[in-house]
């Protein structure tokens, strides 16, 4: 199909407005466009924190996140695709991440959109380190993250 | 062979990178993590439940079973929570 995904990881915030209106700019075919961000919660638990420390391992972040997307494009017809990580330290409210699918229809930018944050979830190497009242920790992996990044498997 | 750790796979061990050469005996992730726990106490630590311990080499996920011939970086991090 020939349509390269977007992809950055960057220190500072994105223009949600922005990149959603950049997909569908100068064109007529795209029918949905469907947008996640995910943004810092001020609680961890039922721990209030003062922000998140996102880790990352540059160059296989881009590598993962650009093999996820070529599946993405290859399971669904998407006409544009953009995938924003932030790292960094991330204020409670602040976004983190963001991923935009753009479509004829919207079932398959639904899907696509939630088949990519799952597998962000799993594979992207992020790592996230809660700051709080009692320290710094790492925030562990959540084992209902694998189980919705499995369901996407083919058997 | 160029070695990384990220998160408190590299707290534990106190550095974020550096170059290893283990012996030929050592052929795959799993033998890997087990001669770099040889090294000392900070690596014992960072290595004490290997099943955790998720590994890439070249900047793609492998397995533990995975060889590391031919590898040039090979990483070692805790699983991952992005998103």
């Amino acid at each position: 199909m020939g349509m390269a995904a977007t992809i950055r990881i960057q220190e500072a915030d994105f223009d949600i407005a922005r990149e959603i209106a950049a997909l569908g700019q100068g064109r007529t075919d795209v029918g949905a466009v469907v947008s996640f961000t995910g943004i810092c919660r001020g609680t961890e638990g039922s721990e209030p924190i003062a922000a998140l420390t996102l880790e990352h391992y540059p160059g296989m972040a881009e590598a993962e996140i650009k093999r996820h997307a070529d599946e993405a494009m290859a399971r669904w017809p998407l006409q544009g695709l953009t995938i924003i990580h932030r790292f960094g330290r991330i204020a409670p409210g602040e976004n983190i991440v963001l991923v935009v699918t753009a479509s004829s229809h919207r079932q398959a930018a639904f899907e696509a959109a939630e088949f990519l944050m799952d597998y962000l979830k799993t594979n992207a190497p992020f790592w996230k380190q809660e700051e709080s009242a009692r320290g710094n920790s790492w925030i562990e992996a959540r084992d209902h993250d694998d189980v919705a990044a499995a369901r996407w498997t083919k058997s | 062979m160029k070695v990384k750790y990220f998160a408190w796979v590299r707290e534990r061990i106190g550095k974020a990178e550096e170059t290893v050469e283990p012996p030929a005996s050592v052929r795959t992730v799993d033998e890997l993590i087990a001669w770099l726990s040889n090294r000392g106490d900070a690596y014992a630590h960072a290595f004490e439940k290997p099943k955790v311990i998720r590994a890439a080499i070249d900047h793609a996920h492998v397995k533990p079973d995975a060889a590391i011939a031919g590898a040039r970086e090979i990483a070692f991090f805790p699983p991952m929570t992005g998103g």
